[in-house]
This record gives C-alpha cells, structure tokens and sequence, in this order.
C-alpha cells in the first residue's frame, strides 16, 4: 500500500546505459533541468538518490527520540504543545521524504527494513541524548539549524520529487529553529541554573553539530559524483563553514560560549576559524558506538514489533471491505 | 525550599473549567506519550494532532478559569502546581496507554461523549464556554471518527486484534459512567444556563458506543459497575506518576520562568 508504483522494475531499466543517453541526462542536469520519477537516469543517480533520501527519512523519523524524551516533561503547557507539534512535523518529513524515495521505486517497507535491520544510516546527531529541557533549545537552535544549512541548498537539487519535498520541509525547519533558539534565549536570561543549563546543552552538542556535516572535503567519497548530478551543491567544508559563521553571532547574542578555545574571526577570509573536530568520536559514533545507537535502534525496532498486529489488522479489515464491495 | 502549591477558590464555574480543562490536559498528555512511537507514521501523527488538540482546549479553559478566579492564577499554575488530589480529571483520562487498543477504547469513549458535550455547550449562556465549545465540537468529532474507525478495523481485522480490541472495551468500560456524573456545583450552572444536563447525552452515547461495537464485531459489556473518584480529586494511582513527569521542572526549580 505504500509504492507509488511511477517506476518500472529494476530489471526493466537495468540493460544499455548507452553513451549518448548518459551524456544527454548529463546536459539536461548542466541546463539545470529538473529529473522526474519516469524520466530516464543512469543507475547510480537513482541509487545514490535513494541512498541519500531515505537516510534523510531515517534521520527525521530517529530524529523524533531524543526530543519525543522531553514532551511529557516541558516545562510550560506553551512549550510543550510546540515540542509536540515540532516532534509531529519531524514525523511529517520522514512521510514526505519516503514518499519522494518511493517514487525511485523502492517502497517504504524496503526503507524500513534497511534502518531497522541496521543497514541504513541516519545522522549521526541524534546518537546523543536529551540529557536537559536546555537541550530541546539547543537541538532547536543548532541541529534544526544545522539541518537548514544543508537543506536549502537542496530546495534546488536536480531531482524534482527531492527538491519539493525540501522546499516544504525548509519551512518548518527554520521556524524550529527559532523556536529553539527563543528556548536558549529564555534559558540564558533566566535563572544562574538555567544560563548554566543552556551553557552545558550548548557544550555537549556543538561539536556533533559540526560533525552533522560529514567528513572534511579532503576525504569525502560521494561528493564529486553528487556536485556534478547537482544532488549536492556545496562541500561539505563549505556547508560547515556557513553554520559556524551563521551560529558564532548567535552564540554571543545569548551571551554564551561556543566550546572550542580556537575560535576566531579571520579577517582575511571574513570567515570564523574553528578547531580541529574530533574525527574519531564521528568515527565511531558511524559505526554504532555512539551514546544512544543502540537505543535509538532499540526504539525504532519495538515501535515497528508492537505496531505489527495494527498494520495486520488494518490491512486485513481493508481486504475484507474490497472484498464485500465487489 | 519548599514547593509551592496553590489554593484555589472552586467556585462552580472555576470547577466546572478545571473539570474539563484536567480531562483535556491528561489525555492529550498520554497521547502525546505516543510521539515517536505509534504503529504506522501516519497513527503517530494522528495521535500526536488529537494531543495537541486536547492540549488547546485545556489552554482555554484553565486561561478562562484563571479569568473567572480572579486571583492571578495562570495556566500554568493550574497544571504544574496543583496536588494529585486537586485534579479533577475523569479517571478515564489518566488510564495507561497500555497496547494501541487500549489508547483508541480510551479515546473512543472520550470523543463520543466529548462530542456530544460540546456540541451541546455550543449554546451556554457563557460565551466563553459557549466559543471554546465551538471550536472542541469539530476537533472532537474528528476523534471520534478517527477512533471509531479504528474501533471497527480492529475489532473486525485478525483474530488477535479482534481480542484486543475486545479486551480493551472490557478493561475501559468501567470508567465511562463517570462521564455523565454531575453534582451540586454543576446543577447550580446548568439552572444558570452555562453548564448543560448530562443526563439526556447518556442515550446518544450509548447509540453510538453500540453501532460501532456492533460494526466492528464486538460485544458491548454487560458490567454495569462504574469507578468514580476523578471529579472529586480521588485518583487511582496513574495520575500521580503523569503529575511526576508533567511538574517535574516547576517543582525543581520554584519561581523560574521557561
Ligand atoms: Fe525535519
Ligand atoms: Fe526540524
């Protein structure tokens, strides 16, 4: 009930990639035309598609957990009809993402089945857990902003179904983002504890915020293909470079201190230079070592058990009604 | 330091709101325990909209009872500073999420009557009631199609979905009388035209509980014993874990603002 069914099977595309059709996929890309579902493209645009898209989808619906963990607990009923609806909208980017994956003819079931098996990767952000209410303005602030800094430039991205969907998700994303950053705002004029709680949260997740952005250019492997299919527009480096310069202003703005004593303004490049990021943590954090892979995993997984009987019901009770009606 | 609590002055139609805002805030507060982790993306959203709906309409009625009191009391100092026993919510709200059968029993049984309440309350000689209710009536009929259709799906789809549902009518039923329970403080509103009769809304109920159960294969319990304690403070003991959880900042840190 979940394919959208646009796309002939693989076996059905697979044959010739002749020259002359990868060549003239290549010029429409140039003419900065937008690639829909039915049209031709080479197998490793549509893999690496949807490789990148339901990662995408993953990270959304992973990405409920750590801030799902403080709903109940939000400090004001104000806060706490945000979180859920803020929660409830992540939710809402997963479907739109799954459903601009499917149109590359792999269904949502196929998708969750990669990310519950473990196959699948999502970002590596939301590894860490939600320790404070500081944390919900802190993820707000950077890792909504973080995810802004990467998605705008996708609101132009060379396939159509991925790039509206990044359209309407970029919205919300950034109206999350001030929602966190007016959290961090309250908490660093607030009370000593509560400066001091906005402080820690700021602490614990820049630098994973930073790591958001992949590996340093110098050693990306999907980069070059992606910058020349227009899936990616930016680097990596230059991505991560934007967010600093756009965060360092804000950090100060709250009066608090970004943790990295090498931070300073160049003023040759008119950019803010960051330390060297801890490339091992991301390491391992990838390979399932992270504070809270396994629970995050673990969530996911009894989420999909418990729902089981529901799916088998709802379906089973549709079948029972087209069989009735015909 | 000590936590602060509040006294509140209940006069009639400060309860009457705290009544109604309590069911909203606790219900919707164990819908929105699903967030992350419902059975299909699409039920984590649904679930997720009816809590925030519950949550809007408890915002208006502890903003209206705060008005009426009169006394600087908020919104929040209704739902993070009062006792367990200054709850007045249905015991019905409070009930453990417990398998998804469990939620949509609770929340079917919640809506049909919150329905029916509302629509009702849409002609209270107190505007502000009477424009809250306006706007509840639609988002209750919502859930009440929602969970209904749930109802009919499990109750009609496997086997095993067929005995949860079951079971979970059976686990729910004894905290619907309450529903329709009124006292003094409420006869004194409703001979003021602000508050309706509950009495007459127990038949269309009942109709409607019956056609769904009945389209969905399933019996409608014959217990005729009904719990009752939530609108008097008298708890079971779910609540005072969810007051735990929902306080806990408030409690920790008296006087801060968020
Ligand atoms: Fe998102
Ligand atoms: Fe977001």
């Amino acid at each position: 009930m979940y394919t959208q069914a646009l796309n002939a099977t693989d076996s059905q595309i697979q044959p010739v990639e002749d020259m002359s059709q990868a060549a003239a996929f290549q010029a429409r890309i140039d003419a900065e035309e937008r690639i829909e579902a039915n049209d031709w493209m080479p197998e490793t645009y549509r893999r690496t598609l949807a490789r990148q898209i339901s990662q995408h989808a993953h990270s959304e619906i992973v990405g409920m957990l750590p801030e799902g963990n403080w709903i109940t607990r939000a400090p004001s009923l104000r806060r706490k009809a945000a979180l859920l609806a803020k929660v409830q909208d992540e939710c809402g980017h997963g479907l739109y993402l799954y459903a601009a994956a499917e149109t590359l003819g792999i269904s949502r079931e196929q998708f969750f089945g990669q990310l519950l098996s473990g196959n699948a990767k999502y970002s590596s952000i939301f590894n860490y857990p939600a320790t404070t209410w500081a944390d919900i303005g802190a993820i707000g602030w950077l890792v909504d902003g973080a995810a802004i800094m990467n998605q705008i430039p996708l609101c132009r991205c060379s396939y159509g179904p991925y790039a509206r969907a990044m359209i309407r998700v970029c919205k919300e994303e950034s109206f999350h983002q001030r929602q966190g950053f007016e959290i961090m705002v309250t908490l660093s004029r607030g009370t000593g504890e509560q400066k001091a709680m906005a402080q820690d949260a700021l602490n614990r997740w820049w630098w994973p915020c930073l790591m958001m952005f992949g590996p340093p250019d110098t050693v990306s492997e999907h980069s070059d293909a992606s910058m020349a299919w227009k899936i990616k527009r930016f680097s990596n480096d230059e991505l991560r470079q934007k967010f600093v310069d756009a965060t360092v202003p804000q950090a100060q703005h709250l009066g608090l201190m970004l943790p990295d004593p090498d931070l300073r303004f160049d003023e040759a490049s008119g950019h803010w230079l960051y330390g060297e990021i801890d490339w091992n943590e991301f390491k391992q954090v990838l390979a399932g070592n992270g504070p809270c892979n396994r629970d995050r995993l673990a969530a996911r997984r009894k989420a999909h058990a418990e729902g089981a009987w529901v799916r088998d019901a709802a379906a089973a009770h549709a079948l029972k009604q087209m069989r009735a009606a015909v | 330091m000590t936590a602060r609590s509040l006294i509140i002055e209940e006069t009639p139609l400060v309860l009457y709101c705290l009544r109604r805002a309590d069911d909203a805030l606790i219900l919707g507060h164990r819908l929105s325990e699903w967030c992350g982790h419902g059975p299909t993306l699409e039920e984590d959203m649904a679930l997720s909209n009816m809590g925030l709906d519950l949550l809007g309409q408890a915002r208006s009625l502890y903003s209206y009872a705060a008005d009426v009191e009169g006394r600087g009391a908020t919104e929040d100092g209704y739902a993070y500073l009062r006792e367990e026993r200054q709850y007045r919510n249905l015991l019905l709200a409070e009930q453990p999420n417990g398998d998804f059968a469990q939620t949509i029993a609770r929340q079917f049984f919640y809506a049909a009557f919150a329905d029916l309440f509302w629509r009702a309350m849409t002609s209270s000689a107190d505007d502000t009631l009477a424009a809250i209710a306006c706007k509840s009536e639609k988002e209750m009929a919502y859930h009440l199609r929602h969970s209904a259709e749930w109802v009919i799906r499990l109750g009609d789809g496997t086997g095993e979905s067929h005995a949860r549902m079951q079971a979970a009518v059976a686990a729910m039923w004894s905290f619907t009388g309450e529903m329709f329970a009124m006292d003094d403080a409420e006869r004194e509103l409703i001979e003021q035209g602000k508050a309706i009769d509950l009495g007459p809304l127990r038949d269309g109920w009942r109709a409607t509980v019956s056609d769904v159960l009945r389209t969905a294969t399933l019996d409608m319990p014959a217990s005729s014993w009904m719990q009752q304690g939530g609108r008097a403070g008298r708890h079971g003991e779910y609540l005072g874990h969810i007051l735990a959880e929902l306080q806990h900042l408030q409690r920790s840190y008296p006087g801060a603002a968020w």
